[in-house]
């Protein structure tokens, strides 16, 4: 159906509008590529909510978290989106000062994070930590440690992301940041040469590691998890540092905008439910943010847990960026 | 005998001509005919350029059928770009004596007798850009002076040029020819050209380049092909 | 020359104007809106002037090599007599069809870290090649330019007097001195022209860095100002680049115009070569190898598109026909606008060469600037324009056809105005002094002079669109695309095989978009 429009659109040239007539209403969520993703949550999600909500969900993937920002504040009060899904603590600040989102009504007393929450906008949906994940059959000398990581030898080939567009390129710029402080030119410096590639979003880096392009990817501790649990291969593990890790909490929120406000407040305790958490750890392959009624899969527990959870506070991230995403360009531009 | 074609053919695409004649040393010759007719061709083919489908080509009495054009004894003067653009006069006419432009004093004294023959004197050091059409032509003239070659090709090279102007440079290639005891061949299009100073015509027309014939008498009594083309 | 002339209709004005004014506004229009926007002080870090040292840094060695290869291939070529030398000639002009992406990824599958080269090293027992940065760059550059250096040079060497090689031959100049005379003397007139339009072509590149650049040490400066808006919502230092790059490129391409000669895409090496040197056995055996290696090269990667996407053309996912079809809508119309316009710019220009050849000599240079402009540049003005009126991404495709056509219009108009001039001067005052009213004075008198360089226009026309991965990006929401960005998310997912498919169909439909409309322009025009 979204073709047809597609397809119509594309012959008629005219500004695209709500073409069809719908019988039911329409809750439109912007969230990231592999969320919508065949292998992702959305196709589940689609299901469980449409079947109480009495109305027609419209996922629509954005890039890549950090893009899926930049996309709402260039499509500004016009923007059809209801609900964006996908964010995370690191660009909060961000989002809230851009005035684009609206209060939440729902209950989040009862989440399982490793911290409190207490943000009146951004409800957390699932959490991770940032970690190197490598191919263990093929890399024997796996490093413990940044440090470790430089002093590799320059034919050892790591991808990344682009912090400006991606959530996780993000997060690993405030973990070097953050484990480091003063010291995170020097380390930008030395991770430099072995650098194959700075990739727009994750699923590009990820295909790249895993067509054997890259030695190592940054990517979750939980990624493994995928490998073992829908693959059945045991190849891949993640390295653990011994700085620590940085911790990811993926977030939503009402768009103030949206000419659905009661659907999109539903859809947000719906997120909060153990229907949707469920459908979490095998689908989006992080940390859920309520602990499903079944508890975890088995296979999780075969993941690596850091000695160290580090995470900046989300009204000092905006700041802290700035600074680390200048040292970042400087280092890498030499 | 200067030079012989024995039994030519030369073809280009659809055309093709035939040529059977002899030229006597030392006589100057117009190959007159239509435009397309065949003329630029036949002295293409004498001067190596092209080569005959059939037939020899023989300079007195040497078969130089298969001779490259540099081992010709020919020299060639075109209707224009007869000089290389970036080498300045002097250099231009030295191109007829050494191609390395090496020249000895003796060498340069040459050069400068030559421009002054044509009337250029102390010109030497010009560009080609800077000379006048006329002049260029005198240049090239300049060069084929120092050649010295038994045979002196020219491919309407004064076309461009008004009528004044065009009775002193063929007055220039009389002087020449004569100095330099040269066969002269040129091709024109323009009868008057040919009456003006060459003893015999070859009329080219309809395939075939014939035999020379005195000019007076071949234009007091033209052949039809001729006598069609000047329109009597 | 005093020939008086009927005035401009209204509506010819109208329509003509319209043309000037919407190219005014897209290139200084652009820029001046940004420059406006610019206001929060100097955006620019030390990163940024990285980037337009590399910019330039990459540009200089692209166009120096891609120099230094085709001044023997175009030698090789106009000396030597072969077989298929018009074939490959004639491939040697298909680049400005060749959608970059598609080139890269035929790169890739030859350089790529994973390619042919890589795996041949890996056998002998190397590392795999990694192509992602500099080099990639410059290597995909001069795979780009390559065809484009030889074709500009080759023109030099056929227009060289056949009387000079003839001379050469009566003289006995040997090959090394026709090398000193006759041809350096005509490279020195036709190399610079040719660099500098390949250094210009490399400074305002986009996919290559794009998909080939591996980070912030090689970013362009058209990749930054994508990523300032795309990723940043950075417009100030979007703006700031854009001038930078607008800048340059003005100046670069102002240089190139007064230098060089028209590029002639239409005639080809078809006269017979005469020439009596060069045949010493070593000569020839240079001329071989450079043409092989030259040839492999080139054709390598294209060669593995057709054979790599011959199979996953058949199971292309629907998405991908959809938008073939907004491709070739856009690039059709985008075609038609800018033959629409070189017409009624030609028209206008060559009325006003008449009364006003200052004006009209200005005109034809405004026409140009668009040159200097990148598409991103282009795209990103005028979506600070629209976007407090409308959100960008449902005007993507109109707006992706309308700067497709002002890109195109150099190459239209550099065609279409002489062979107009041409008409005009030897029919119109015929048809003047027959009485002609305007419909049928252009109808009879000039349009079939203008069949043939319309037809090629429109094909050249919608084959650049087709192949245009610019403006798209900038305004493209994730539901609507044209294929060039489908391949290019494609091979971003590292689905290199499904983009392998979607290259071989976007080449195959530019080729035969053009060929429709060239062919179109060829056809027997008849009137009894």
């Amino acid at each position: 159906m979204n073709k047809f429009t597609t397809l119509a659109a594309g012959l008629i040239l005219t500004l695209a509008s709500p073409a069809l007539a719908e019988k039911l209403p329409k809750l439109t969520v912007y969230t990231y590529d592999s969320f919508v993703s065949d292998w992702g949550p959305g196709p589940l999600i689609e299901k469980a909510f449409e079947a109480t909500c009495a109305c027609d969900l419209n996922l629509v993937g954005a890039g890549d978290g950090a893009a899926l920002l930049t996309r709402l504040q260039l499509e500004g009060e016009r923007s059809e989106a209801d609900i964006a899904l996908g964010l995370d603590t690191n660009l909060t600040a961000k989002a809230t000062a851009t005035g684009l989102f609206a209060r939440h009504s729902t209950n989040t007393t009862n989440l399982d994070l490793p911290i409190d929450w207490a943000d009146d906008i951004f409800i957390p949906y699932d959490w991770g930590y940032f970690a190197f994940v490598y191919d263990n059959t093929k890399v024997t000398n796996i490093p413990n440690s940044f440090e470790a990581l430089i002093n590799m030898p320059d034919d050892f080939k790591i991808v990344i992301q682009d912090p400006r567009s991606s959530t996780p390129g993000l997060g690993l710029l405030l973990w070097v940041k953050q484990a480091f402080g003063e010291r995170a030119s020097e380390i930008w410096s030395g991770l430099s040469p072995k650098i194959l590639t700075v990739t727009a979003g994750w699923s590009e880096a990820y295909g790249m590691f895993t067509n054997g392009e890259a030695d190592m990817v940054l990517s979750y501790t939980t990624s493994p998890a995928y490998h073992i649990i829908a693959e059945n291969d045991l190849t891949k593990s993640a390295a653990k540092f011994e700085e620590g890790h940085y911790m990811q909490i993926e977030v939503a929120a009402k768009l103030a905008s949206s000419n659905q406000p009661e659907l999109a407040d539903k859809f947000l305790d719906f997120m909060i439910s153990d229907k949707f958490q469920s459908i979490i750890p095998t689908t989006n392959w992080m940390y859920p943010a309520v602990i499903p009624s079944k508890g975890l899969p088995v296979g999780f527990d075969k993941l690596i847990t850091p000695s160290k959870s580090l995470i900046i506070n989300s009204n000092e991230a905006q700041e802290v960026r700035d600074e680390a995403l200048a040292e970042w360009l400087t280092e890498l531009s030499r | 005998m200067s030079i012989k074609l024995d039994n030519v053919k030369i073809s280009h695409g659809k055309f093709s001509l035939q040529a059977d004649f002899e030229i006597e040393k030392g006589k100057k010759i117009a190959l007159l005919g239509p435009s397309g007719g065949g003329k630029s061709t036949l002295l293409s083919a004498i001067a190596g350029f092209k080569t005959p489908d059939s037939g020899r080509i023989f300079f007195e009495n040497t078969d130089i059928t298969s001779t490259p054009p540099a081992k010709r004894p020919i020299a060639l003067l075109f209707q224009n770009h007869n000089l290389f653009p970036h080498l300045s006069v002097r250099n231009n006419i030295a191109l007829g004596i050494t191609t390395t432009l090496k020249l000895s004093l003796k060498e340069i004294e040459t050069i400068d007798k030559a421009l002054l023959r044509v009337g250029l004197d102390g010109l030497g050091n010009k560009m080609p850009s800077e000379l006048s059409g006329g002049q260029q032509q005198r240049v090239a003239l300049a060069r084929c002076l120092i050649r010295k070659q038994p045979i002196l090709c020219l491919d309407e090279p004064f076309a461009a040029l008004g009528p004044a102007l065009k009775k002193e440079m063929l007055d220039l290639v009389q002087e020449i020819a004569e100095t330099t005891n040269a066969t002269l061949l040129m091709v024109t299009h323009q009868p008057d050209d040919a009456s003006y100073i060459t003893d015999q015509t070859i009329l080219i027309a309809d395939g075939k380049a014939h035999r020379p014939i005195t000019t007076n008498k071949l234009f007091a009594n033209p052949p039809a092909a001729l006598a069609k083309y000047l329109g009597n | 020359m005093a020939y008086r002339t009927k005035p401009l209709r209204p509506i010819q004005l109208i329509f003509s104007s319209s043309a000037f004014a919407l190219l005014l506004l897209l290139t200084l229009g652009t820029v001046i809106t940004l420059w406006l926007h610019a206001d929060i002080g100097f955006q620019l870090l030390v990163s940024d002037w990285a980037i337009i040292k590399f910019t330039i840094f990459q540009a200089l060695t692209s166009a120096t090599i891609s120099i230094l290869i085709a001044i023997p291939a175009a030698r090789a070529l106009s000396r030597r007599k072969f077989k298929g030398r018009q074939v490959v000639l004639t491939l040697m002009g298909a680049p400005f069809i060749l959608p970059t992406i598609v080139a890269i990824l035929g790169i890739l599958a030859v350089w790529g870290r994973s390619g042919y080269v890589s795996e041949f090293l890996q056998k002998i027992g190397n590392d795999p090649i990694n192509i992602y940065g500099f080099y990639g760059v410059v290597l995909a550059h001069v795979f780009f330019n390559i065809p484009l250096a030889t074709r500009l040079i080759v023109q030099g060497w056929t227009a060289i007097p056949v009387e000079q090689f003839r001379l050469a031959a009566q003289l006995g100049i040997s090959t090394s001195g026709i090398g000193r005379h006759i041809e350096r003397p005509m490279l020195r007139t036709v190399v610079p022209g040719a660099f500098l339009i390949i250094f210009l072509l490399c400074i305002s590149s986009f996919a290559i860095a794009l998909a080939l650049g591996g980070g912030p040490k090689a970013t362009t400066i058209e990749l930054a100002i994508y990523q300032a808006l795309r990723f940043d919502f950075n417009l100030a230092k979007a703006s700031q680049l854009a001038m930078i790059q607008f800048s340059l490129c003005a100046i670069l391409g102002s240089l190139a115009i007064f230098i060089t000669k028209p590029i002639n895409f239409i005639q080809g090496l078809d006269h017979e070569i005469e020439r009596w040197d060069g045949k010493e056995i070593h000569h020839k055996i240079f001329d071989i190898l450079v043409l092989i290696i030259v040839c492999l090269f080139l054709f390598l990667p294209l060669f593995s598109i057709i054979i790599r996407g011959a199979v996953p053309l058949f199971t292309l996912p629907a998405l991908v026909w959809i938008a073939a079809l907004n491709s070739i809508v856009v690039a059709v119309i985008s075609a038609f606008l800018s033959v629409g316009m070189a017409i009624s710019m030609s028209i206008f220009i060559i009325k006003m060469s008449y009364k006003l050849p200052i004006m009209s000599k200005a005109m034809e240079i405004i026409s140009f600037l668009i040159l200097a402009s990148s598409p991103l540049v282009i795209g990103t003005g005028l979506f600070i324009l629209t976007f407090p009126f409308i959100s960008p991404f449902t005007i993507a495709l109109p707006m992706t056809a309308l700067v497709n056509a002002a890109m195109s219009l150099p190459f239209s108009l550099r065609m279409i105005l002489p062979a107009m001039t041409n008409a005009e001067n030897q029919y119109g005052r015929l048809a003047d002094s027959l009485g002609m009213n305007d419909w049928a004075r252009f109808n009879i008198a000039i349009w079939p002079r203008l069949r043939r360089p319309v037809g090629f226009s429109i094909g050249l026309a919608a084959a650049l669109s087709m192949g245009d991965l610019g403006v798209i990006t900038l305004f493209a929401p994730p539901d609507v695309a044209t294929l060039p960005l489908v391949m290019y998310r494609m091979m971003s997912s590292y689905q290199l095989t499904g983009a392998a498919g979607v290259a071989l169909l976007l080449v195959s439909l530019s080729i035969i978009l053009f060929w429709i409309f060239d062919r179109g322009g060829r056809l027997e025009h008849k009137i009894r």
